[in-house]
């Protein structure tokens, strides 16, 4: 007798085996080292660190190599690692502008204090494959400047605001009198949802996703004139105040980019006019995705600053809904679990339907012979 | 996997905490959705994350767990939750319906009629059941609670016009306790009957909606209908080829090339012991 | 007519930041009366309009309505699901493009049959013939009663949206330029049938216009907007054939007699 759905168990048993060894790959050659996807494969440590929500590189590394390089499953395991981490509490909100910058830059001012700083970037290579990369090559170590004669870099927006040509961020009272910022990893997305939960989302979403929604914009669905003021990318320093001590006290550096969109100007009768801000932060190095998470940051408050708001980045639950990649990949690849049961309903109902027609038709013979 | 880095149950006692709450409101106001903190779990969103999470925030060492998917204990999706709560809830597992206390499930209900005191939990990939008819969740929101629910009685009138009846065939709407339109999740039709005023405690889990919902027992349930078209549910002119029901829900098989037919029992647990 | 006026609106103010839309507005409208807005675009009708249907709250004013189930209720005191409620069931509204007043992914007689049962209709039957019976009092085919507006022309949509709304005979029906954007010869048909419902069905309605051939044809009485004030009211005919404010008599000489 043919029975098709016994035997489950032992036929996953042997799936996990086949991707244990498809993982491991050729055991003749070395196997990867989580230092070497730390050193060699950075950016990917960072984007599974951002959409990931840790800051952890050996973890980042670890997941890569357990997802083969599948970067959103790297992001899933990462994520669900964090999750089952205790909480001990929350840190002070990060400096940018004390950054030790490797590379900032504006595209609004020629020169600006502390001035252009390139730093490493793919912008000026020419896209040529370099075949003495596969020979294995060594080239010799780049000059640098030592690290601490690189002093913190004055925001080209914070001179903007001072002159009032920039709208200023929210302030510590403000944020003060909101209260602390929801916590997407705790608590549900509510909706219509505060600018920091906006923020939260756009920084563990999809880099793909934020990337065609900001480039949609560009392209006229949603337009803001946007600038890039500056993006930075460089190490900043975390600090906790420990309940014990009372005083902050550093604990970490951490990578971050950081993007500062200024866009097109809003004005009213009591307020003159000035320009408006999109805001992207990311994890270690990641410009695309500091600048796309901006543009649509900047997109999501047409709403907030009475700009009509008909295309898709300007959406608020179109954007926040659909942006993480863990939710939508697992809920697109669910439909290759059984659907046996539903399908079977279809079924009957489709045949049921299928007779009452026929029926119809043979005892109508005008149907019988439109037919014809 | 280091089971010892990991709480009882998966998640932290903090979590389960929030999720009891979350899980005492839905049962404080059946049918409707209570948004609450999901957390993302080992197995993929859209897998059964909802129902994974409530699972872990009522189990304990005692009770003794059943997971279905399609009806049937040993599928992919089932055999993969049942173990996973074998190994981070110490937990004896089942494959009868009437030994488990808690029966997870995926896409069907029991044929066995529940009992007093077992809990049915539900994987939910969809807990609005009128996002279909209305994308935005604050609009939903809004008529859930002015219980303005023409719009869910429009579609099922098009339904009718279109096909001569209500051709919807799972995840069929229905009314819980007079309040609240409830989506059973994607079982099928023939499995709303089973909902209405069951012994045994419904709850439902929507993990990437981050949404629990709930049908205490003897909580009326009743299918959306009109008077003159009646709910009614699937029917086979067959009987299980491997134990004769012609009660139950049946799986339907292509056993040859030229397309030779064979229907067996859905519930495997079911049509195990009546063979 | 009866001895209390159906709506009242008193001292309305309406503001969109800096600009008045409508200021110090008062009107009532009496049981069976057909009260005309007019004014051109900008005026300040069609806020008024939305006011008046608890769409937008004014800073100043208040609008009240003889609910035949609530009894005397302030509108924008009214609780959403009450006044949501009151939408569907006492009142109507007709939009200018009816796109935005139908389902346009579902059948005809799905739209007419929403407001029956929104209501707690449940005899699939009952509501379909209810259906085909307004099809018919509007004027369309009632072969045409499973197909979805999308592909129909703009006058037999008006007329389905017309329908969709008198099905639950509405005690006050608010219409913002239902015939705007129709050809000549459709916006014709469309008034007669108008004009026929308002006698046959006794409906009390404001009719927000800037075309006075529309009001002259409907209405009862006139209000004449300008700049967001009130300038001129009375009966209809007296305040077409003689004018008695300047910006009136502008707005009656700019157009042709009907």
């Amino acid at each position: 007798m043919y029975v098709a759905v016994k035997g489950g168990e032992t036929a996953i048993a042997h799936s996990l085996d086949l991707l244990a060894d498809k993982r491991r790959g050729d055991r003749a050659l070395s196997e990867l080292t989580l230092e070497q996807i730390d050193q060699q494969l950075g950016l990917a440590v960072d984007r599974v660190m951002t959409e990931g929500s840790c800051y952890d590189r050996s973890l980042a590394a670890l997941a890569i190599k357990q997802a083969r390089g599948d970067l959103i499953e790297a992001i899933f395991l990462l994520r669900a690692y964090r999750t089952t981490l205790p909480r001990f509490g929350n840190s002070l909100p990060i400096d940018t502008a004390a950054m030790i910058a490797e590379r900032r830059i504006s595209a609004t001012f020629k020169d600006v204090p502390g001035g252009q700083l390139l730093g490493p970037t793919y912008d000026y290579t020419h896209r040529l494959l370099d075949f003495s990369l596969a020979a294995g090559g060594e080239r010799p170590l780049a000059r640098t400047a030592p690290v601490d004669s690189v002093p913190g870099v004055p925001r080209v927006g914070d001179i903007l605001e001072r002159d009032g040509l920039l709208e200023a961020p929210p302030d510590a009272s403000d944020r003060a009198e909101a209260g602390r910022p929801d916590d997407l990893t705790r608590e549900p997305l509510t909706l219509p949802a505060s600018r920091p939960l906006r923020l939260q989302n756009l920084a563990r979403g999809d880099e793909g996703f934020l990337l065609a929604l900001g480039y949609s914009t560009q392209r006229g669905y949603g337009n803001n004139h946007p600038f890039v003021g500056e993006i930075r990318y460089g190490q900043v320093a975390v600090t906790f105040v420990p309940e014990e001590l009372g005083f902050p006290i550093e604990i970490a550096g951490i990578d971050v980019t950081e993007c500062d969109m200024v866009n097109q100007f809003a004005g009213s009768l009591d307020k003159p006019p000035q320009f408006t801000r999109g805001y992207g932060l990311a994890f270690g190095h990641a410009e695309r995705k500091a600048i796309a998470m901006a543009l649509v940051d900047r997109a999501l408050r047409a709403g907030e600053l009475s700009e009509s708001a008909n295309s898709p980045a300007q959406d608020e639950e179109f954007v926040l809904a659909h942006s993480d990649n863990v939710e939508a990949s697992g809920f697109v690849q669910h439909l290759k679990l059984p659907h046996y049961v539903d399908f079977q309903s279809e079924l009957v109902t489709v045949r049921a339907l299928r007779a009452e027609a026929e029926r119809r038709r043979s005892e109508d013979p005008a149907l019988d012979q439109a037919a014809e | 996997m280091p089971e010892a880095a990991y709480n009882y149950a998966y998640l932290d006692e903090q979590t389960k905490r929030m999720i009891r709450r979350a899980i005492l409101k839905a049962v404080a106001v059946p049918g409707y959705q209570v948004p609450f903190g999901g957390r993302e779990m080992p197995l993929p969103y859209g897998w059964g994350t909802g129902g994974i999470q409530v699972t872990a925030a009522v189990i304990g060492r005692n009770d003794t767990l059943k997971v279905i998917d399609q009806g049937a204990d040993d599928t992919t999706n089932a055999v993969s939750i049942r173990s996973f709560f074998a190994k981070v809830a110490d937990v004896a597992t089942t494959t009868s319906t009437e030994e488990a206390t808690i029966i997870q499930t995926r896409h069907r209900v029991p044929e066995t009629p529940l009992r007093d005191g077992q809990i049915l939990v539900f994987q939910v990939p969809i807990p609005e059941p009128l996002r279909m008819l209305e994308p935005r969740e604050i609009e939903t929101r809004l008529l859930h609670a002015l219980t303005e629910y023409g719009v869910m009685q429009v579609s099922l009138y098009e339904n009718i016009a279109r096909h001569g009846r209500i051709a919807k065939t799972y995840n069929y709407p229905v009314m819980v306790n007079g309040r609240y339109i409830m989506s059973p999740s994607p079982i099928p039709k023939f499995d709303n009957p089973k909902l209405d005023r069951s012994p045994a405690l419904q709850l439902y889990g929507a993990g990437r909606e981050k949404r629990i919902y709930a049908v205490p027992p003897y909580t009326p349930v009743k299918s959306l209908d009109f008077d003159d078209h009646p709910f009614e549910i699937e029917r086979w002119d067959e009987c299980c080829a491997l134990c004769g029901s012609r009660e139950s829900f049946l799986d339907e098989m292509i056993v040859d090339d030229a397309g030779k037919r064979m229907y067996i029992c859905s519930d495997t647990d079911w049509c195990g012991r009546r063979q | 007519m009866s001895e209390a006026p159906l709506l009242s609106v008193q001292a309305l103010t309406k503001r969109f930041g800096a600009r008045v839309a409508c200021r110090d507005v008062a009107f009532e409208l009496w049981p069976g009366e057909v009260l005309g807005i007019v004014g051109e675009s900008g005026s300040g009708k069609t806020t008024l309009l939305n006011c008046v249907a608890g769409r937008h709250a004014p800073e100043v004013g208040a609008v009240t309505y003889e609910s035949a189930a609530y009894g005397l209720v302030d509108v924008h005191r009214l609780s959403e699901a009450r006044r949501r409620l009151l939408g569907r069931t006492e009142w109507g509204f007709i939009n200018q493009d009816a796109r935005d007043g139908l389902r346009m992914t579902v059948s005809a007689g799905a739209n007419i049959g929403e407001r029956l049962m929104a209501v707690g209709a449940r005899h699939y039957g009952d509501i379909r013939g209810t259906a085909q019976e307004w099809l018919q009092r509007v004027e369309i085919e009632t072969d045409r009663l499973d197909d979805r507006p999308t592909t129909w022309s703009g006058g037999m949509r008006q007329r389905l949206q017309i329908a969709r709304n008198l099905v639950s005979k509405p005690r006050l029906v608010l219409m913002d330029e239902p015939t705007g954007g129709l050809d000549v010869s459709v916006q014709a048909r469309i008034l007669d049938l108008l004009r026929g419902l308002v006698d046959t069905l006794q409906l009390s309605a404001v009719l927000v216009t800037h075309d006075l051939g529309v009001a002259r044809l409907l209405t009862h009485r006139l209000m004449v907007m300008q700049g967001g004030r009130v300038v001129e009211e009375g009966l209809t005919d007296q305040v077409l054939d003689d004018p008695q404010h300047a910006y009136t008599q502008m707005l009656v000489a700019s157009v042709l007699p009907v």
